[in-house]
């Protein structure tokens, strides 16, 4: 940032850059505007006056509550579903040979690659088939399909860098299965667990399609959200959920930030 | 007392026979190297005795307790790892400490145990620090630290000193070696440096293909190489073939003779010697290469570089005493 004065780019890329910026972040804004607006049937700029009424008016309406509740429950449990069996593969797969090892990583790849539609598919006829009713936890098994991927992609790449000579000096020096795990696994792999489980979470949160597939009765948020659109009925409520969220959603990412920024602080202290 | 013991132990990987047959005795506080080019078996020997391999075949005792089926974390061995394998999310002092830590003794006096053994090799206060801190060299010296502050009976050190440079590396040859003595802990260590295992070992096993070719002192091993391959690989004998040995009277059909046996002049009384031409000559600071060959045999003699060394195609006698001749068991 100081030695900039060297080498300074040319007021075109500057523009450029700048109104890149803008197209991605100016309709966020206008979700923001548009929560506080006194017309509630149709999005006309500018808006006629604004208002902070919307805010109670959700906060009221019990449906909100139970998509936001839905939500949160579908998006944690799925997200300590994927940690689990997300880092027991990875750690599966980067730390040992065996024979089709190649094949199970990919198999594992293969629900994030995949359409989410044909995930959804598969899942609904499957619990058709096997004649589970949809209800919370087929969300949740939906969820977890993706999740896991994100978990195991961030685990598997930090577990590669961890040098199996570590995982035998641990051995060596009289720690067990557990304790190497404990003491030297888990402080290496400690980051690279909260972020995956991070966009875990996050991606749990705002899946639509695989969700309208594995869902019963119940709708999440954003399908809540889809519901609302459709419907010209107090729609800046839409507007103030989906602020809502944004801040909800960025403020464990900020958090996050800060916590890996300096991460090797964190390992390994108070023992 | 016998510190390891290796009864016929095999460890084959799928038809990879890694280690074949090996037999092998280290006593309590030996210096013991185990030498040999890579893929020769001898670090497969070394995790066998560290527990991170189990034998296919044959047995072992640590200090007369049987060591098959026992994991690393339960055998009272050591291991000073190649790439060091310190942890690096860990201060100095705590990887140091980190084998008392899992034992459960107490914050103080792992402190105390792990701050002394920062002392014995020479870097106290460095505690603190952080692994990517330090230079190799003192990488390994903390290596070194954390093995031994658990008071192993056994110490491996697998290539200890193979990422330093020569420098440091003959210092450290040097400290290990008053380390050893003075701790009176049997020390194992793995190296493809015959230089390193001549001027370190008590005893020296050379490795060949998962097998033992040779097992003694370093003398034994250097000046009688029982086989063709010891005689190649520690201190770059010669190997005569059946044609020469025949003409020196020698009955088995290949013997060994070492560069530093032969000299360049006639022979005097009860010496032996050959006819060739000088074929080729390099210079090595102390010594002078000089290779001679006798009957398309190439034959190197090291030669005081002090000395005048005739001219390449020039006809030359070389001479040795007898008993520098050494017949071989086998090819």
């Amino acid at each position: 940032m100081r030695s900039d004065r060297l080498n300074r780019s040319p007021l075109g890329l500057k523009i450029a850059a700048a109104a890149g910026l803008a197209f991605m972040h100016v309709p966020i804004l206008l979700i923001f505007l548009y929560a506080f607006t006194t017309e509630e049937k149709s999005y006309q700029f500018p808006p006629p006056g604004l208002t902070t009424q919307w805010l109670a008016v959700a906060w009221n309406r019990p449906d909100v509550w139970a998509a936001l509740t839905l939500s949160v429950k579908v998006a944690s449990i799925a997200t300590t579903v994927a940690l689990v069996l997300g880092t027991l593969c990875a750690a599966a797969v980067s730390q040992t040979r065996f024979f089709g090892r190649e094949t199970i990583s990919l198999l594992v790849i293969l629900p994030i690659a995949l359409p989410g539609i044909i995930t959804g598919i598969a899942l609904r006829s499957a619990f058709s088939m096997a004649e589970i009713p949809f209800s919370f936890w087929t969300i949740v098994l939906g969820h977890a399909t993706f999740c896991i991927v994100v978990v195991y992609n961030n685990a598997v790449a930090r577990f590669r860098r961890i040098s199996g000579s570590l995982i035998e000096a641990s051995m060596d020096l009289g720690a067990d299965g557990f304790q190497t795990f404990r003491y030297i696994i888990l402080p290496n792999i400690g980051t690279a667990l909260l972020a995956g489980g991070m966009l875990a979470f996050a991606l749990s949160f705002d899946e639509v399609i695989v969700t309208t597939f594995t869902a019963g009765q119940q709708s999440t948020l954003p399908i809540w959200m889809l519901e609302e659109l459709i419907r010209p009925r107090q729609r800046p409520v839409t507007n103030v959920v989906a602020m809502i969220v944004v801040l909800v959603t960025f403020l464990p990412i900020l958090g996050a930030y800060y916590l890996t920024r300096d991460g090797d602080q964190i390992a390994g202290a108070g023992k | 007392m016998t510190a390891v013991l290796f009864d016929n132990v095999s460890r084959h990987f799928g038809a990879v026979r890694a280690v074949d047959g090996v037999n092998l005795e280290i006593a309590e506080g030996e210096f013991f190297a185990m030498l040999g080019p890579s893929g020769s078996g001898k670090t497969t020997c070394l995790r066998l005795m560290a527990g991170f391999e189990q034998p296919t075949g044959g047995h072992i005792e640590i200090f007369g307790e049987t060591a098959e089926g026992v994991p690393p974390y339960r055998r009272s061995v050591n291991t000073v790892f190649q790439d060091y394998a310190l942890f690096p999310h860990l201060s100095i002092l705590d990887n140091v400490a980190y084998g008392l830590m899992v034992k459960g003794v107490g914050r103080e006096e792992r402190r105390r145990a792990a701050e002394d053994a920062l002392a014995m090799v020479k870097l106290p206060g460095y505690g603190s620090r952080r692994p990517g801190q330090l230079s190799g060299g003192q990488r390994q010296r903390v290596a070194l630290a954390r093995a031994l502050v658990n008071k192993p009976k056994v110490l491996l050190l697998d290539e200890p000193l193979g990422a330093l440079d020569l420098k440091l590396r003959e210092q450290m040859q040097e400290e290990l070696k008053i380390l050893q003595k003075s701790l009176g802990i049997t020390f194992v260590f793995v190296t493809h440096d015959q230089g390193e295992a001549l001027s370190m070992a008590d005893r020296i096993a050379v490795f060949n293909d998962g097998r033992i070719q040779q097992l003694g002192s370093p003398e034994e091993v250097y000046k009688q190489p029982k086989t063709r391959f010891v005689a190649d690989f520690v201190g770059s004998s010669n190997v005569l073939p059946a044609k020469l040995c025949q003409r020196l009277g020698v009955t088995s059909s290949f013997a060994s003779l070492r560069p530093e046996a032969i000299v360049l002049s006639a022979p005097g009384d009860g010496a032996l010697s050959l006819s060739g031409t000088v074929s080729a000559h390099s210079f090595l600071g102390a010594v002078t290469r000089v290779v001679v060959d006798v009957d398309g045999s190439r034959i190197s003699v090291a030669t005081p570089a002090s000395l005048v060394v005739p001219k390449v195609g020039s006809p030359v006698t070389i001479s040795f005493a007898a008993d520098e001749l050494h017949p071989m068991e086998d090819a």
